[in-house]
């Protein structure tokens, strides 16, 4: 073989291997050159059901930033979970976050509806007012305690 | 009695000492090969030569294995999942399975039969034919001529071949699901860029080819330079090339995902 034409099909194959590596990033996975801006927030939930590392963090339905950690708080007894948003949203002071699920079944996610106030959330603030996960043994409980009550 | 336990046992530490020896030579030869990679660094020709046998070469299979490796997963997936209602899913499974383990370890299973038997044989008769040894008469290290560049080249290419793999079968998949089957367009890809991690999924499965990578072509040349100059130890060698990097890769890519994908 020629030294010109293995050139080529070497060229042809490393251009196509690097070529398949941004497919996978670009089209397949979520990579994205300004992920680095962002801030960080917390909340403290009494239940956070199902809530997962790495879970959405919605806004009006967007995916505005990502779950950055859970812990165990032993001073409050709740749950403290780390949100790290998209420098992009800005959120009042007063948001409410609200841990929500997708579908029936789905996956667990933290829903922020902003307040009226006209500060704005900064890095390491902590959202006051939540709202826990709705557990399911929980509700059907109450459902069946009320039916209960009715019947007297 | 007594004389036949201790002949087994005798046996049984020969074995022993032997493993030992050939493992020591084995790294020994990979830290020669290192060194004295600087030939290769130096004339780029020759890595690139290897390039097209080993890499280019195995093209062909990778892309058409990948295609039916994405749809026979794309057909499985949808049976499973449409169960539960869930089909919209497929994308991230197809995507999650190919990116995180089936690429790379499929690749490189068909990377060590395809290229490292073809490594090992081509050392192996060189050896027998006394071509490497004809090198060292003439003052050409036959490490730094023959093998460093067809490690590098197996290096460099196993990595490429998985990229390609796994846009392929992703391709096959969305094929029979989008094409074929009907899942909806949007929710396929959609799901499938929520669902999958550019650092976490896509980056761990390149270090994972990487891995193989070193490991296939390690084994592979040094079955080559370590096998018996003749036609019966040639062939032994190659037959010892393929099993042993097939169960070096499994093995390899158990220790790597226990450490990369656990919990969390």
């Amino acid at each position: 073989m020629e030294r010109t034409t293995l050139d080529l099909w070497v060229g042809i194959f490393i251009a196509a291997g690097i070529g398949a590596i941004l497919v996978l990033a670009l089209k397949v996975g979520n990579f994205s050159f300004n992920n680095s801006d962002s801030y960080e927030v917390y909340a403290y939930f009494d239940n956070i059901g199902g809530l997962k590392v790495r879970a959405p963090i919605k806004s009006a339905g967007v995916v505005v930033g990502r779950v950055a950690s859970i812990s165990f708080d032993t001073k409050e007894y709740k749950a403290r979970v780390a949100m790290r948003i998209d420098s992009r949203y800005k959120f009042s002071k007063d948001t409410t976050a609200s841990i929500l699920t997708s579908g029936l079944l789905g996956e667990q996610y933290v829903g922020l509806d902003t307040g009226a106030d006209d500060e704005m959330l900064k890095n390491g603030d902590t959202i006051t007012l939540t709202q826990s996960a709705i557990v399911l043994e929980k509700l059907i409980g109450q459902l069946v305690f009320s039916k209960a009550g009715n019947h007297k | 009695m007594l004389e036949r336990i201790l002949t087994l046992l005798r046996r049984l530490g020969h074995s022993g000492i032997d493993a030992v020896w050939r493992l020591g030579y084995a790294g020994k030869f990979f830290f020669m090969t290192l060194i004295s990679s600087g030939t290769s660094a130096r004339r780029p020709h020759l890595v690139v030569r290897e390039i097209y046998y080993t890499g280019v070469r195995s093209l062909i299979i990778i892309i058409v294995s990948g295609l039916f490796v994405g749809m026979v997963l794309a057909l499985q997936g949808y049976e499973t999942l449409q169960r539960y209602g869930s089909s919209s899913a497929l994308g991230v499974l197809v995507a999650l399975a190919l990116v995180r383990e089936l690429g790379p370890v499929v690749s490189a299973l068909l990377f060590a039969s395809r290229a490292g038997s073809a490594i090992t044989a081509e050392i192996g008769l060189m050896k027998a034919t006394e071509q490497l040894s004809a090198m060292e008469m003439m003052a050409v290290d036959p490490i730094a001529r023959v093998v460093a560049p067809r490690f590098w080249s197996g290096v460099i290419s196993l990595p490429l071949l998985t990229a390609i793999f796994n846009a392929t079968g992703i391709f096959g998949g969305y094929l029979i699901g989008v094409v074929l089957i009907g899942v909806d367009e949007g929710s396929f890809w959609s799901q499938m860029q929520a669902g999958v991690d550019f650092k976490d999924d896509i980056m761990n499965g390149v270090i994972k080819s990487c891995v193989f990578g070193v490991a296939v072509t390690l084994i592979a040349v040094f079955e080559g330079f370590d096998s018996p100059p003749t036609a019966e130890g040639v062939s032994g060698a190659t037959t010892r090339t393929v099993v042993t990097s097939s169960l070096v890769i499994l093995m390899l890519d158990f220790i790597l995902t226990s450490f990369m994908f656990r919990g969390a």
